[in-house]
């Protein structure tokens, strides 16, 4: 039973309106920088767009929902009142007005430096005033994550299993938690002092390390919903049965452990870090993949224990037995196949040697679009018509409406990243407000930005369609609902492992190798003394 | 870790641990070619932190105005080096001789800005206080487009260089007429 429901009503709601907004900016970049469409005269408003596209998608949405998400997932899994309800608003407030400040400073034109920041390029103290009121918002919620399930703890016999959802909900908190302290180094050590005048140089190189820290984690951070749902949500939806609740916690331990040490694979052809850091990051880069394939595993084989209880028979014929029009089952599918794309084209960005091929090209815009637009948030969708009638007391119903919107995202999404993978390819770099079509080596690179424009059109009204349904989801017929269920193991478990019902591992794992493989890298170029002068945004 | 008696709980636990076995090795396998190929060939991308100030850089040093482009150092290695800057690199347009070993370097004269060589592996980014190194070779004659890849403000988008990629004798008689490789 869901207590705190317009608490997380209005994380859901202003992270889909937000969300909505972007992708309006999304497809308008489409389509102007596309052949069909003159020349932008003004340059300057695709980078603002662009910039807000992609703080609000990278920052402000995700992290609404991971908030919302995780609230609900104490009420429901904790079956207690959640703990520090004021605070909870509080940090609403802080992301809200956080976002309002940084919003505002991007519309006005003097913070188009994109939400990777990339100083000495130095926009309004605004935007990154924002982006810090936001994070410390997050924080709070954090350690409302953390008080929440100490008080149940607390509550309980010593040892008693935490349940997994909530254990996946903490361990994505305290990831995002130490994934931020990068971004927030940057910012607060390096850019506000100059964005505010009172220094006049900064190190370019320092910057890009610190920011690495967070580029690759918040990935993670994106990504744990959506793992979250894969686990505790889609077999119980589709009706099965969860393979294994020790390894899903597993999984989730291993994602905070090697979700850190791996941002410098976004500097492999940075002059900053030398060569054998960049290896050993691409060595945890690579371990990632342990806990993903655990996943593709353990999910796999609940899909088929569904299957199979709904009387599914023979090597492959249990296919035939899902509930191929259960929205969690169309999400699941939906998502594994991105997934899948997106995790095989991963596997070249994070090669020490093929990355050269792709970096900052076209296919890095396709790769991420693909893993984090596709295989996420489609399964973000599939929580949102998951708690819907919880959190309304509603019946949702509209199965035609949802599996449209599902099916135009998800071939949206393939119509758009597939062709700029090849473009990236072929050379083209990313983040053109506009290219030379009239060029012969461009020109046969035209039709994939056509693609783009359709594919984000696709997108763009699989997101109206999602918003639309969620808000008929208020009007419809009240109903009286049975509990809320997670997913329970197939085989029911003896007893969690200590180190599996806590942190305290996982969590030192996290900080020591964070220490390791970035230690020696910061305190070089700290040593070394690089500053350059800004060069300012809006022309001070 | 399953409650004993459970029906068919060893056979899940086997599958699992077959199942984690078999990623392990596959991410060895991934692992061990990326040693091999970065040992063996010295496949390696940029290395070795090179400071450099980035507000004096044409006054004097090594990037000054008639050390870009193509140069052949004494030890027959072709070293070409470049700056990039809001909005175009300096040179434009670069030459290097068919099938040569070539050392890449260059450096940013203000924010950070990057270039790849448009259907070649040549990437590398370009920061500030810094110098890029990096070797390649191109195996085509050949005109490439060589745009910037990094965000470095609103004029990004029309930074674009080339690089000519000629016969040797070609690049011999070019690098006779002006020390530098240059395609004019």
């Amino acid at each position: 039973m869901i207590e705190s429901r317009r608490l997380i009503l209005a994380h859901f709601w202003l992270a889909f309106a937000v969300f909505l907004g972007a992708m309006i900016l999304g497809e308008w970049q489409m389509v102007i920088r596309s052949p069909l469409h003159a020349w932008i005269n003004v340059p300057e408003y695709y980078y603002r767009s662009v910039t807000g596209h992609g703080t609000v998608m990278a920052y402000v949405f995700p992290l609404l929902v991971a908030m919302g998400f995780g609230y609900a997932i104490t009420e429901l899994s904790l079956k207690q009142t959640l703990v520090g309800g004021r605070w909870a608003w509080a940090a609403f407030a802080l992301v809200v007005v956080g976002s309002i400040s940084a919003i505002a400073a991007v519309a006005s034109g003097t913070a188009s430096v994109l939400y990777t920041f990339y100083p000495p390029l130095i926009g309004s103290p605004f935007y990154y005033l924002g982006i810090v009121l936001v994070v410390v918002g997050s924080w709070i919620w954090v350690a409302l994550m953390a008080v929440n399930l100490h008080t149940w703890r607390r509550a309980r016999p010593r040892g008693q299993a935490v349940p997994l959802a909530m254990y996946a909900n903490v361990a994505g908190a305290a990831l995002w938690a130490w994934t931020a302290v990068g971004a927030a180094l940057e910012i607060l050590l390096q850019i506000l002092p100059v964005s505010f005048g009172l220094r006049h140089t900064i190190d370019a190189g320092l910057a890009r390390v610190l920011f690495s820290w967070t580029l690759h984690a918040i990935v993670y951070f994106w990504l744990i919903p959506a793992y979250i749902a894969f686990y505790v949500i889609v077999p119980r939806a589709i009706g099965g049965r969860l393979y294994s609740d020790v390894m899903a916690r597993l999984v989730f331990a291993l994602f905070l452990v090697f979700a850190m040490p791996i941002g410098v694979h976004h500097l492999f052809a940075d002059p900053e870090v030398g060569s054998g850091f960049k290896y050993v990051h691409s060595v945890f880069t690579a371990m990632v993949v342990i806990p993903t394939l655990l996943t593709v595993f353990t999910i796999c084989a609940s899909v088929e224990i569904a299957a199979r209880l709904r009387g599914g028979a023979g090597l492959l014929g249990w296919l035939r037995a899902l509930p191929w029009k259960n929205p969690a089952m169309l999400g699941l599918t939906f998502s594994f196949i991105m997934l899948g794309f997106g995790g095989a084209g991963g596997l070249i960005n994070m090669s020490y040697q093929l990355d050269s091929t792709v970096h900052n090209t076209q296919w890095i815009t396709g790769h991420f679009h693909l893993i984090f637009a596709g295989a996420v948030v489609v399964m973000y969708f599939i929580i949102a018509y998951d708690l819907w009638p919880h959190l309304t007391h509603r019946a949702l119903g509209q199965l035609l409406l949802i599996r449209t919107q599902l099916w135009l995202w998800f071939v949206g999404a393939l119509v758009m990243t597939i062709p700029w993978h090849l473009a990236g390819l072929l050379g083209m770099p990313r983040r053109m407000a506009y290219f030379d079509y009239s060029n012969p080596a461009i020109a046969p690179q035209a039709w994939t930005v056509v693609a783009a424009v359709v594919g984000g059109a696709m997108m763009l009204a699989s997101a109206g369609l999602f918003v639309l349904i969620l808000v008929r989801g208020h009007r419809g017929a009240s109903i009286a609902l049975p509990e809320y269920r997670f997913s329970v193991a197939i085989h029911p478990t003896a007893a969690v492992p200590k180190a599996l019902n806590g942190f305290t591992v996982w969590v030192s794992l996290m900080i020591a190798l964070t220490l390791a493989n970035y230690g020696v890298p910061i305190a070089e170029l700290m040593a070394a003394k690089t500053n350059v002068p800004p060069v300012f945004y809006d022309n001070r | 870790m399953t409650v004993a008696g459970s029906p068919g709980a060893d056979a899940a636990e086997r599958f699992e641990r077959n199942w984690a076995v078999v990623s392990i090795l596959l991410l060895a396998i991934v692992l061990g070619v990326i040693a091999f190929t970065g040992i063996h060939w010295a496949t390696m991308p940029p290395s070795g932190i090179e400071p450099i100030d980035p507000t004096t850089l044409h006054v004097s040093g090594e990037f000054v105005e008639q050390n870009l482009g193509a140069e052949v150092r004494s030890d027959g290695a072709i070293v070409v080096r470049l700056i990039g800057q809001q909005y175009s690199f300096n040179p434009q347009c670069i030459v290097v001789p068919v099938n040569s070993k070539i050392i890449f370097r260059g450096t940013s004269a203000d924010v950070v800005h990057g270039f790849l060589v448009t259907g070649t592996n040549a990437n590398a980014m370009l920061v500030p206080g810094y110098i890029t190194t990096f070797t390649t070779a191109f195996s085509h004659v050949g005109e490439h487009l060589m745009p910037c890849h990094e965000f470095c403000g609103t004029g990004h988008a029309a930074m674009w260089a080339h690089v000519r990629v000629v016969p040797q004798d070609e690049f011999d008689r070019l690098i006779g007429t002006n020390a530098r490789g240059r395609c004019d």
